[in-house]
């Protein structure tokens, strides 16, 4: 029996909206963005719902000026533009400023990578997590279902610091069947034996998941990691658990290149036993095709077939 | 001679004096925009208006002061010194490895509540803090310094809108209106026009004062701070860029000037 999936916003605003209903320090801040959810929060909890309008910039500023007086608060938009419009003030009073004074700002940007399916570039992300993880004191965390996204808001009460929480505007179905993925250890492996080991986080697990399914149909097992908190993960725990494969590939769906997922490994395996490597993201460009989300993907080359076919020549090239 | 305009007057004064032999032990300070503000201060801390404990200084029984025009703040560390809140040998490390008081003051200084290096922050956070000690029923008052060249950033007129809807009238925000930007006058630059009619036009309880009459200022701060109406207010003071210093003062370009030590040890020396 699988669990029914869920909308990640719902899901991690529901847990938000029975915490409130106890915690008179919980505050939540909308710029003009909403949920089903997010209307009974509003109903029920009047005097610690604020919309601030579209205005990204005064959001965070004011989600800042709240958690000065003791407020865990949680800040809502769509991502590329609770992220790439109020930038420096993210840097300026949550990331800077929580290096002197304990913040705890939830930033929940709904609609990672090609979520907005055809709502074209100006909704679609692909730069978040390359500018979020050039900050200090900043978590970041990528749940890659709802399972996982409601649990994390137990991470973000815990861990009294600013984070970006990054939700698929889509609902995606269960991976971690058996319940959230332990938050301290930030990755989970979902498929374990085989000499290749995928890496990725938010949507891009479940291609990861369906490309692994195609290849042991075939004969051939491929290890698959959800790192779902970005800046949080147990490094030597991932380094140890890397140890066990001959070559390591990333999927993101966000830019190649440009200081993302790509990046991250590439710092973190700068000291590990050299391998072969696989960097599989979108294709840095704006573009205006519509299609569905998987066409789209195979467009800029993250999608099954894409994937399938630079795994294929990454093994033919490598002698895996 | 002992009445408390004077000993306002008398303590802008020595302030003005304090900022000078900073800027002549760290010239990388701005001067011109810490000489404009010395009155607000002044009448802020010594004239009974913020309550403040160099003790404790985020106190949940402070009124919260916002510096948001940073560099412009200078003439914050004599003061900052003489309530207590930091040692006065610190005034002689300033610029200094070991030392604490930077070039744009940063909140690990005691007394300094956010980080205001970039301009136009203040207000928004400000409004933030304001909502949350109405919502905390606190009485604590939200004291915002800005100054008029910031005010080009738009995320202050998000905040202005913001404070207003929701009748933030624990929120007062001080205006150093000193016209003068880093390359030249805000009104050649981008004119703000009336700057209180704007602020009115927004909505908000604004008027001016002569920002270089210290016991004006006090008085209208005073005023300011008890007024409960259910609007934001706001107190444009009309003060002078590098105020007393000449080539400095009137000088479009003061800000990123800095006075030779010559003139300022002659107008240390000169000073009554």
């Amino acid at each position: 029996m699988t669990q029914p999936s869920q909308a990640m916003r719902d899901a991690f605003l529901l847990r938000l909206l029975e915490a409130m209903r106890q915690d008179e320090k919980l505050f939540f801040v909308t710029a003009d963005f909403g949920s089903p959810v997010l209307d009974r929060i509003r109903a029920e909890h009047p005097e610690r719902f604020i919309n601030v309008g579209i205005a990204e910039q005064n959001l965070i500023n004011v989600s800042a000026g709240l958690a000065l007086e003791g407020y865990t608060v949680f800040a809502y938009a769509i991502a590329p533009f609770i992220t790439m419009r109020c930038y420096e003030q993210i840097r300026v009073s949550l990331a800077l400023l929580s290096a002197v004074r304990p913040l705890n700002v939830n930033l929940i940007g709904v609609g990672a990578g090609y979520s907005y399916v055809v709502s074209g570039p100006t909704h679609q992300c692909y730069e978040d997590l390359t500018i979020m993880r050039a900050l200090p004191n900043l978590g970041l965390l990528s749940p890659a279902d709802h399972v996982t996204a409601a649990a994390m808001f137990d991470t973000c009460l815990a861990r009294r610091q600013p984070k970006y929480l990054r939700l698929d505007a889509q609902v995606l179905p269960v991976v971690h069947q058996a319940g959230a993925p332990d938050p301290s250890l930030g990755f989970a492996q979902l498929r374990r034996p085989g000499k290749i080991c995928l890496i990725a986080t938010g949507y891009p697990v479940h291609t990861a998941l369906r490309v692994a399914e195609q290849f042991a149909a075939s004969g051939r097992d491929l290890a698959v990691i959800d790192l779902f908190d970005i800046a949080g993960f147990d490094r030597p725990a991932l380094l140890q658990t890397l140890a066990d494969y001959a070559a390591i590939v990333t999927l993101e769906e966000g830019f190649k290149g440009r200081g993302g997922v790509d990046a991250l490994f590439f710092d973190l395996l700068a000291d590990a036993p050299p391998r072969p490597m696989l960097n599989l993201g979108v294709a840095p460009g704006y573009r205006f095709e519509l299609g569905s989300r998987v066409q789209l993907h195979e467009q800029v080359g993250i999608g099954p077939n894409a994937v399938r076919a630079a795994l294929t020549a990454f093994i033919d090239r490598h002698h895996l | 001679m002992n009445s408390p305009e004077h000993a306002l007057s008398a303590k802008a004064r020595w302030v003005w004096r304090e900022t000078l032999r900073i800027h002549r032990r760290a010239p990388e300070t701005r001067l011109a925009s810490s000489l404009s503000s010395i009155e607000i201060f002044v009448a802020l801390y010594y004239g009974g208006i913020l309550r403040h404990d160099a003790a404790e200084p985020l106190a949940e029984l402070r009124d919260r002061l916002i510096i948001s025009k940073g560099h412009g703040s200078i003439c914050m560390y004599p003061i900052l010194a003489d309530l207590g809140f930091f040692p006065v040998e610190e005034l002689d490390k300033v610029c200094q490895a070991g030392g604490f008081l930077g070039g744009i003051p940063d909140p690990v200084i005691p007394g300094y509540e956010t980080v205001n290096g970039s301009l136009g922050h203040g207000l928004g956070v400000a409004a933030g803090m304001a909502l949350g000690l109405k919502r905390k029923a606190s009485d604590r008052a939200v004291f915002v310094l800005a100054g008029d060249g910031e005010l080009h950033e738009g995320a202050n007129w998000e905040a202005a809108m913001f404070a207003a809807h929701h009748g933030l009238d624990n929120l007062n925000l001080i205006v150093d209106d000193n016209r003068i930007s880093m390359l030249d006058y805000t009104n050649k630059i981008v004119g703000h026009g009336d700057l209180a009619g704007r602020f009115a036009a927004f909505g908000w309880q604004a008027e001016e004062v002569d920002g270089h009459d210290v016991v004006q200022v006090r008085e209208r701060l005073a005023a300011m701070k008890e007024s409960h109406s259910g609007k934001p207010k706001v107190l444009v003071a009309k003060t002078r860029k590098g105020h007393g210093v000449p080539k400095l003062e009137g000088e479009p370009l003061c800000h990123i000037i800095n006075p030779k030590p010559e003139l300022l040890d002659q107008l240390l020396g000169e000073a009554p």
